[in-house]
This record gives C-alpha cells, structure tokens and sequence, in this order.
C-alpha cells in the first residue's frame, strides 16, 4: 500500500508528509507524477495559499484529471486548500472556477465578522476551533466529538447539499468544515497539525477502504 | 464553544541549544529543543515558535536540522524566527517543517519583501515579528517606535503605523514584542498590546513581560491579543501550560484543554 500526497507546488507539504509517515509504516510519495498518484492506493491532496494559484498551479503540473481520477475511485482526503477547490466555485481572487466535484461555493469571512457578542473577529480564522461531527464516519473512529483541530483560513466553504457535510465549525457564522461523498473526505482544518485528534484522523485514513 | 486564545511557549535557541536572556541580553541556558518541544507538546501548547538569536550562517543550519527534527515528532504549528533574510531562507524552514517564519529586521529593511513572501508561500505562514519601544515622556500620548537587531537599534518608524502597514503588505500574523518588558516579569505592555490589536485585522501575539498567570489572562483580557507568548516561565517550570490554561478558563478565557 502506498500514500500519494499531491505535490503541486503549492504550500507546505512536508508536514502532511511526515505526519502521515509518523501514523503508518506504509510508504508515502510526495509526488506530481500523475502515474505515481494513479498507482497510490490512496490520495492526499493537500493544500495552501489563494484559490486562483492553487487551480492555475494545478492545471500547470497536467494534474487535473489525476486528481479528479482518484477522487472518483480510491480512498481520498482533501486539507484545507484541497478541499476548497473541490466544489464548483470560489469567490477569492475577484472569483474562481474550481473542480466543481461537489455543489458548493467557497466564500469570504467578510472584514466585519462578529461573535454572539458583537466583538470584532480577526480574519484568518487561526487556531485550535471545535469540530462537531454531524454524522458517524469510519475518519472520525476514536475521536471525541467537538474536537479541536487547528485551522487557518480567510475563506469558507458553503454547500446546500446538507447531506454532504460531515463536519460542522463556528467562527462568527456556523459553516461546514468538513465534506464526505462514497471514497472522498476533505476538510478545512489541518488533522497534520492537529496533535492527536489530528493523528488519529490521519491514522484512520490511511486504514480506510474508502466504504462507508 | 468557539476559537481558543493561544498559549505559544517561545524557544529561544543559540547554537542548538534553548536560552533565556533578560532584556535580551543576560543570558541562561534552558536545555535541549526537541525535548523542550516535546514536553510542551504534551503539556498542551497550541503552537511553538522557534527564535535563532544568534541567526548566524552556521546557525542557521543548526536550526533547520532543529526544525526537522521537532517537527518529525511533534504536530502542532511550528514558527521559526530569526534571520530570516530571503526567499530562500523561508522555503527551507519550510521544507525542514516549520509552518510560519517570523520575519522582523529584513521587514524594515525592505517591506516589499513581505508582500512577495506573502504571494510566493502565502499570507497563512508569515508572521510579522516587530520589537516595540515606547519612546514618549512620561507626560506625553504614548507613542512607541519599531527596533531591529534584537532591540539595539532604533527605526523611527512609529510602531501603530507599522503594523497597519505589514497588515496590508499580507502578513498572516503579528508577534508583537514590547522591549520595555521583554524578560522583566512585569506583564505585557497592555496599551501597546490593545491598539496594535484594535488596528489590523489578522491576529496579533503578545509577548514580552510574562511573569503570572494573571499577566497572561490580562493580554487576552485588556491587550485583545489572540495569542499570548512565553519563555521563561515556561522554560524553568515556574507555570505548566495546563496551569495556565486552567486559569484563562476560569478568567472566561475560551482555551483548549
């Protein structure tokens, strides 16, 4: 079994890296090899930086259709970036188009964003926040409901399709922080940065069949 | 239940080794960084950062080996500071696992060099690292000034509008450091603390003057700081990071335990 972890210049990965190194003794490839990805049992599609770059970046390295390949057959889990860009459309970067694997827009915080309270929110949303799991699945195995995971992030994803969304998260406004559909789950915090609730997550993919 | 205030234990390292100078001059050996990174680790700590204070050539290469190695076994964000000149200083940081670099002296060298660490890596790893110092009278509004070189060297460059600007030029995060109180255990400069928070809109670290665990409640508390940073009371385990968790938490602070 082998972990492909897409390496399309964008970010840091080497911290997805070696984390999952650190949760399997499985090998794990950094890699743009789009022949390298479609021989990987499975897929991490990590990810950083502006939603424009990321889809340029993506379309630069030929990895549309590997990426788009493993999200349709085999265990795949998108970080941050990597799950943003799998719905339709972003609103970053005056709006971009992006893989449109599942319905969702990607929006902006906003620069007014408020607590219960009325106090002035900072954006990017940057730390430890709770994860409420809105349904039972095999990546949340032995991880407490309302977890925190670390997040950084400026922009949200908001999907109408409720049964898609497997991770609820509060900055402000109630928004989905995590998605899964079949063999893909992605999520906005970062499980590599996330000490042992992270770990576990980590731990459980690359343990999942992908079947839920 | 929402975002929790950070608690950020800081490492200051000389030559692969963890030291804690007063005022950033009288200097105490601390111990050894990985162990220290794993400790807090474990104790809870919801971030670390890493400060060369020396950020030689030779100890640069420590420090990367430091970083990869810390980050090989402890996974929670890591922030290197120090020396850090170029682009390419900033990609290998990254590369050894480090998830933010603090730039501080080459931001008032060439402020331009923000915005293209920012467009290259994104704005999520930088983090602005300025050294206040307030320099008005005692009968005059408060004004304080931005320095470089560890403290010894003044700017002229008013610190409020400073920051404002680095918000602007895309760093993802200021790590604020009063050189009044940095060492002394006397608190953060609070005021400088609030209207350095209240002016940009990415998250703002205190540090620099930690010596209760009241000081840390009242940077969140009276200075709006998103995150509180700390050294020595860590390192000589005056407070565990869950102490002082418990005590946020019991302030009203929302921290995670």
């Amino acid at each position: 079994m082998t972990v492909a972890v897409i390496d399309y210049g964008m970010g840091n990965l080497r911290s997805v890296t070696k984390a999952l190194e650190h949760v399997t003794t499985a090998p794990v490839r950094l890699t743009s090899d789009p022949e390298q990805i479609a021989a990987a049992e499975r897929v991490v599609f990590p990810g950083q930086g502006a939603a424009r770059d990321c889809m340029r970046a993506i379309d630069d390295h030929g990895l549309r259709d590997s990426i788009v390949a493993a999200a349709r057959e085999k265990p795949f889990l998108g970080i941050c970036m990597g799950m943003q860009v799998l719905v339709e459309h972003s609103e970053e970067n005056g709006g971009t188009d992006c893989l449109g694997l599942f319905p969702g827009a990607v929006r902006y915080f906003g620069d007014d964003l408020r607590d219960d309270n009325g106090q002035r929110l900072k954006v990017p949303h940057m730390g430890w926040n709770t994860v409420h799991q809105t349904r039972a699945h095999p990546l949340w195995a032995g991880i407490d409901n309302d977890s925190r995971f670390y997040f950084v992030h400026s922009y949200y994803l908001e999907t109408e399709s409720p049964d898609l969304e497997i991770g609820h998260c509060h900055y402000g406004r109630g928004f989905t922080c995590a998605i899964a559909r079949d063999n893909v789950f992605a999520l906005q915090c970062h499980p590599e940065k996330s000490a042992d609730a992270g770990l576990r997550l980590l731990e459980n993919f690359v343990n999942w069949n992908g079947q839920t | 239940m929402g975002l929790a205030r950070r608690i950020i234990p800081c490492l200051d390292v000389d030559n692969g080794r963890v030291v804690k100078g007063v005022r950033f001059v009288e200097i105490r050996d601390a111990g050894d960084p990985v162990e220290n990174a794993r400790r807090y680790n474990e104790e809870g700590a919801d971030e670390l950062t890493f400060l060369d204070i020396t950020a030689t050539s030779d100890n640069r290469d420590t420090m990367v080996h430091l970083v990869e190695a810390v980050a090989s076994e402890v996974f929670i964000p890591l922030t290197v500071g120090g020396g850090i000149r170029e682009i390419a200083d900033i990609r290998r940081m990254l590369n050894a696992g480090a998830d933010k670099v603090g730039i501080n002296s080459a931001a008032v060298f060439n402020p331009d060099f923000v915005k293209q660490a920012a467009d290259r890596f994104g704005s999520q790893c930088i983090v602005v690292a300025v050294d206040a110092k307030r320099v008005s009278g005692e009968d005059e509004p408060p004004r304080w000034e931005i320095f470089t070189h560890g403290g010894r060297k003044g700017t002229g460059i008013d610190a409020l509008e400073w920051v404002e600007s680095m918000d602007a030029y895309g760093a993802g995060e200021i790590l604020l450091t009063s050189m009044d109180r940095d060492g002394t255990k006397a608190g953060f400069d609070l005021e400088l603390t609030r209207r350095v928070s209240d002016a940009v809109k990415v998250p703002v670290i205190a540090s620099g003057g930690v010596g209760s665990l009241e000081h840390m409640a009242e940077g969140v508390l009276e200075g709006h700081a998103d995150a509180v940073l700390a050294a020595s009371i860590f390192h000589f385990g005056e407070y565990r990071i869950g102490e002082v968790k418990r005590y946020m938490r019991e302030r009203g602070i929302e921290v995670r335990l």
